[in-house]
């Protein structure tokens, strides 16, 4: 794979929200004491009229947030995703989604790329927590470009939105021009024995993935698949007929995720053979993010072996 | 100062309200009697004194809000809702009922609700996000916030207040309804909140205190609260679980449960309704 420019999806996040404040006065933002690497400080730069440090109190801030959503204004709240979904999540099921508030949660620093903090802060069970709940919508943007149109479509949308960042740099791989349309897979790359789906910043492994594919022969389309909810169904049941086998990508729990909302609509659409690549019931641990994707099987080469196994399985069964 | 004949009929509407919730509990067959009857005569003078707000447009931008973070007190809630105009006092027959829009614990689907409250702790930093927003835009409503005393034992509630103090917020008054019970028995019994006035000035509020069952004194507490600059208010309402139910009064038993209808029959009586509230 040829280098791109690298950037966090974070940084992103904290672009775009200077961005849409100067085009709509009613976005304010709330922190827990992370503003700096939520990157939510540049808007707090900006903009100190509306923004709001709640200190390290998330369940305080989630329904501060419900409050402000209230009373007209378009609330974002950030922190880490294990404080933000995690801590506070009642709140957000309780006030934000049974009243259906116009709460836009940013969890930061989502998945096992986190590093050297550890289990404590690598959030891997956020996607899974949020979708569950009524009224939310959940998204994981993969890159620089896609998180600035996730945020932008956040902020139009009336309603619950949870968007996941992460903290590490991630190449650039898809394009202004590309389309964002919340709940719509995007075809990254066409192909007929397999489908690998993926979800979120590991976008560049599954690139690698299908080009490593591609030399042993084998012909995998690759969707990436922002929305995890509302999953797209009717892409995910045309891949499921039409290449027979899927392996899911996200860097979260296998359990309750991406991987899982994929094999929902598998399930009751088109059923066959799913591998899942993500986190397998475990905590995360302390290292480098490349240490870590290969301790817990996230890399190219680890789709590549859940292709081969899954394949194995189409096979069997057709 | 108030006038008498204002007093006096904000004790009618409070006697009304304490019929009306245990009419409405004797049709439901479920609900919390014990924190609704203590909460009813300050809630009276919140909704038909202090409150500036509209039942023909309950999405008035001027209006003051209200949120009861004590959600279990929906009989009261509806009740005060039904007197203010926002729904049919037939309504209240529906109370719990499947389809009905009056929930257990309220939710936006009835008008004059600002949030669906219920879960403990949560109700206050709702209403501290509405008066920073408000502020924000320079806006004179006033955020009312009503608590039970029990859910001071909830972190979140803590929260709440130290923000609320942080950022000044003299356009949010908290009521907090100090029965002294809850669920499992006293409250200093369960778990321990004394001093809680004092708790409350260490957190940056100004604290009126007073007997909630004083028509009085919740009237003038309100005014008060108004004119404090500079920080929040929480009016601690020394009140009686179950107030004017004479069994019910001090007894935990009655926090979540509905009296059978002989025993509705009872306490109407006890309350002196009038006869239309005998229809069950």
């Amino acid at each position: 794979m040829t280098e791109k420019k690298a950037i966090a999806t974070r940084d992103a996040y904290g672009e775009a929200l200077v961005e849409l404040a100067a085009e709509d006065e009613r976005i304010v933002v709330l922190g827990a004491d992370l503003t700096g690497s939520t990157r939510t400080l540049w808007f707090a730069q900006k903009y100190p009229d509306r923004f709001f440090d709640f200190g390290i109190a998330e369940q305080n801030m989630l329904n501060a947030a419900a409050g402000l959503s209230l009373v007209g204004k378009i609330p974002w709240v950030s922190t880490y995703a294990v404080f933000v979904a995690g801590r506070a999540w009642e709140q957000i099921r309780t006030t934000t989604c049974y009243s259906n508030l116009n709460v836009k949660i940013g969890g930061a620093h989502g998945g096992i790329s986190v590093g050297p903090d550890g289990a404590t802060h690598q959030a891997l069970e956020d996607v899974a927590i949020m979708r569950v709940l009524p009224n939310m919508i959940v998204i994981v943007p993969a890159d620089y470009h896609e998180t600035k149109k996730a945020v932008a479509w956040a902020c139009k949308h009336v309603g619950p939105v949870y968007v996941r960042f992460g903290r590490e740099p991630v190449p650039v791989v898809t394009k202004p021009e590309d389309p964002f349309i919340m709940g719509k897979a995007n075809l990254i790359h066409d192909g007929n024995d397999v489908t690998i789906a993926n979800n979120g910043p590991t976008l560049r492994e599954a690139m690698e993935a299908v080009e490593m594919l591609k030399e042993k022969g084998i012909s995998a389309r690759l969707l990436n698949i922002h929305t995890v909810k509302p999953i797209d169904r009717k892409a995910i049941a045309k891949a499921a007929r039409e290449t027979g086998a899927i392996v899911t990508v996200e860097e979260h729990q296998v359990m309750g995720g991406f991987g899982s909302a994929v094999a929902e609509a598998v399930v009751q659409t088109h059923p066959v053979p799913m591998r899942f690549i993500g986190i397998q019931d475990r905590f995360g641990e302390s290292g480098t993010p490349e240490e870590l994707f290969e301790e817990f099987g996230l890399t190219a080469k680890h789709i590549v072996a859940a292709v081969e196994e899954v394949l194995k399985a189409k096979n069997l069964t057709s | 100062m108030v006038d008498q004949a204002k007093l006096k009929e904000l004790e009618k509407i409070a006697h009304r309200i304490r019929c009306d919730i245990i009419w409405t509990l004797a049709h439901a067959q479920s609900g919390h009697p014990g924190g609704s009857l203590s909460a009813t005569d300050f809630g009276v003078a919140l909704y038909f004194y202090a409150v500036k707000h509209d039942c023909k447009d309950c999405c008035w931008p001027e209006r003051d809000r209200v949120v009861f973070s004590k959600g279990h007190a929906s009989p009261l809630i509806f009740s005060l809702l039904a007197e203010s105009g926002y729904i049919e006092r037939d309504e209240l027959k529906t109370f719990r009922q499947f389809g009905s829009r009056l929930q257990g614990h309220p939710n936006l689907e009835c008008a004059g609700i600002e949030v669906g409250t219920g879960s403990l702790g949560q109700g206050l930093s709702i209403a501290v996000g509405m008066a920073l927003g408000l502020r924000m835009d320079g806006k004179p409503n006033r955020v009312y916030c009503v608590m039970g005393d029990g859910e001071n034992q909830e972190g979140s509630t803590w929260e709440a207040i130290m923000s609320a103090g942080h950022y000044k917020l003299d356009n949010l008054c908290a009521v907090l309804d100090s029965n002294r019970l809850q669920i499992d028995g006293w409250v200093e019994d369960v778990m321990g909140l004394q001093p809680i006035a004092e708790k409350w000035r260490a957190f940056r509020w100004h604290v009126i205190e007073i007997d909630g069952h004083d028509m009085a004194q919740c009237v003038e507490a309100f005014d008060q609260a108004k004119q404090v600059k500079g920080q929040p208010t929480v009016i601690i309402a020394n009140t009686v679980k179950g107030k004017g139910v004479s069994w019910m009064e001090d007894v935990a038993e009655w926090h979540g449960k509905a009296p059978k209808p002989d025993r509705c029959r009872d306490a109407l009586n006890e309350l002196a309704c009038p006869a239309e509230y005998f229809d069950f």
